[in-house]
């Protein structure tokens, strides 16, 4: 059954991938091209890279979406693991279909809603707009896909480990910290890396809760693109997609020798 | 409220019992499940619920009041009665009268419903074929399909301009093999739009759509081939049904985001083709109207609910 592949098969994988793939790399060799011009290739040359050191603005754009970043992503981390929890493991308490409805309604809700509710919100409490503003707004809407992500993994976690380290008399505290989190790492991890990009990525609700001062990467990207397409910003997305790329195929061949190991583990228990 | 009371009765009697064993354990009583309820928990009332909230509110009142610097009139409660006495629906009724708002969000649905089908022409057949694939390979496709969904939104709409261009790449090759002899005027149409949804959207038809495909028992189809079923036949009685879960959870993860999307109808569509994101975006930053602004989200948000929720519960359910 698994070891043919039918010619239909085959052709929609090519398709479907040449139509993932063929844009972004028609702007990282775009992004080597010497002309200014970008649809027209006059050879390979890397000078937009370096013009790209010395662009003060873009620098410091990159500098603050980075700390935005960082910050969001492990805060968000930390309470969307705890709402993953709260989730999966109490079945009942009270407001649970509200918590439910506040966890998913922002994974599909239109940026400019979130991004829009979060400035009106920022304004009503009087709080200066700026970086810190950008870092609530962006864990308040990253938590919600990490809670998705460790809930999917605690979902199918064996309780009875839990269970029985705490009918051991272990408390719910330790029994996190000893049991349950070693075993969701991957997953914890996952949810940071992608609030960390989706982080790094987010145009709209940053600019509706950004001030003087926190101009981030993306803004800046927006601003010139809307003036035409420029082998500079070719640059920098080709250097954005690089990092993200190395990220996501790094976790992905770590998880696989981890699964490897796991299952070679299990074998070998199984044989003794 | 009936669905998850439901569930817990008949779904998950285990974990009843786990709770029941618990609430006997003295450790539970301390403080980690009322922190780990209650932290998150706040956190999206405060600044989810309450966000969304003050935009009703804001969408409610007068233009000039709600200005900025506009004042919040929260706080003390005997100006609460005044405050309400203020509120108007002129914002709404002012919606109602233009024409341009009503065409928006209609072109907006259209829009977001056409490109949501394109997309599942494209994502089912990718993702039929991951699923057939060499076991050896999968991981491989998998992360080959996740990588672009990790990868900035904003860029991948950005690859599209230089291709589609009057001048650009697409137009040069096809002129180069002589299909065409003029350009092809794409880019500021609406198909541009339509192609930076299908392609940006692409991961998230595939991946549930995958998911169901990948879970499914193939000895199914082996036993329909054994009794005489045409492969095509197997197809739509058997693997289609069955994967219509990953489909329903994949149109709803395009439909969505695609009706309020404003990235891609600004950089691609062109100043003509006036989506709905758009135009809470230009009411609030050209015109500067925020009530206007907050009255145009507030009627989306409530065009858009009933497949939010229906999406909801699917998750929740399947969760």
């Amino acid at each position: 059954m698994t070891g043919r592949i039918s010619k239909f098969n085959v052709v929609s994988l090519v398709f479907g991938f040449a139509f993932l793939y063929l844009p972004i790399l028609t702007l990282v060799v775009y992004s080597f091209n010497a002309s200014k011009l970008v649809t027209v290739w006059a050879g390979f040359s890397t000078v937009w890279y370096r013009e790209l050191w010395h662009n003060r603005g873009l620098m410091e754009a990159a500098w603050v979406t980075l700390r935005v970043g960082l910050l969001s992503a492990s805060v968000a981390t930390l309470l969307g693991t705890m709402a993953a929890i709260a989730l999966s493991r109490y079945r009942r308490f009270f407001g649970r279909t509200l918590m439910t409805g506040m966890v998913y309604a922002p994974l599909v809700m239109p940026e400019v809603i979130t991004g829009l509710s979060l400035l009106l919100f920022f304004v009503a409490i009087d709080m200066d707009r700026g970086f810190w503003t950008v870092t609530l707004a962006h864990i308040s809407f990253t938590m919600c896909f990490v809670t998705v992500v460790v809930q999917s993994r605690l979902l199918t976690f064996d309780r009875s480990l839990e269970d029985a380290a705490m009918d051991l008399g272990a408390t719910p505290t330790v029994t996190l910290f000893q049991v349950t989190l070693p075993l969701i790492w991957p997953a914890v991890a996952a949810g940071w890396m992608l609030a960390f990009t989706l982080s790094l990525d987010d145009l709209v609700i940053a600019s509706f809760t950004t001030g003087p001062g926190a101009t981030t990467l993306p803004m800046k990207i927006y601003s010139q693109v809307r003036l035409g397409v420029t082998p500079e910003i070719n640059a920098v997305c080709t250097i954005l997609i690089a990092i993200v790329a190395t990220g996501v195929v790094v976790t992905t061949l770590l998880n696989k020798r981890r699964l490897v190991r796991q299952a070679r583990d299990e074998r070998l228990a199984a044989g003794a | 409220m009936g669905e998850p009371g439901r569930k817990t009765e008949i779904g998950s009697g285990r974990q009843g019992d786990a709770e029941v064993r618990a609430a006997r354990r003295p450790a539970s009583r301390g403080l980690f499940r009322p922190v780990v309820i209650a932290v998150p928990y706040l956190w999206l009332v405060g600044l989810f619920l309450v966000p969304f909230l003050i935009v009703i509110k804001i969408s409610l009142s007068q233009t000039a009041v709600a200005m900025p610097p506009y004042r919040p009139t929260f706080g003390d409660p005997s100006t609460w009665w005044s405050a309400l006495q203020q509120l108007s629906f002129d914002n709404y009724l002012w919606i109602a009268g233009d024409e341009l708002y009503f065409n928006a969000y209609v072109l907006s649905l259209a829009i977001a419903a056409a490109s949501t089908l394109l997309t599942l022409l494209i994502a089912y057949p990718l993702a039929y074929g991951m699923s057939k694939a060499p076991p050896a390979w999968r991981t491989t496709l998998l992360m080959l399909v996740i990588l672009p969904f990790w990868t900035s939104f904003l860029i991948r709409v950005y690859a599209w301009i230089a291709i589609l261009k009057p001048e650009g790449l697409l137009n040069q090759l096809l002129m180069s093999i002589g299909v065409i002899h003029d350009p092809l005027v794409i880019l500021n149409t609406p198909v541009a739009i339509f192609i930076g949804i299908v392609y940006s959207y692409l991961p998230f038809m595939t991946l549930p759509i995958y998911a169901g495909l990948d879970r499914m028992d193939h000895s199914l189809i082996e036993a329909a081939a054994d009794l005489g079923s045409p492969p095509l036949k197997a197809f739509w009685t058997i693997t289609f049904p069955l994967s219509l879960r990953g489909v329903v959870a994949g149109c709803f993860l395009v439909f969505i985001p695609a009706a309020g999307e404003f990235v891609i109808p600004d950089l691609l569509g062109g100043s003509r083709t006036l989506m709905i994101g758009k135009t809470v975006w230009l009411e609030f930053f050209t015109n500067r109207d925020w009530p206007v602004a907050s009255a145009v989200a507030v009627v989306l948000v409530a065009i858009l609910v009933v497949p939010i929720v229906i999406f909801q519960r699917q998750q929740a359910r399947a969760g």
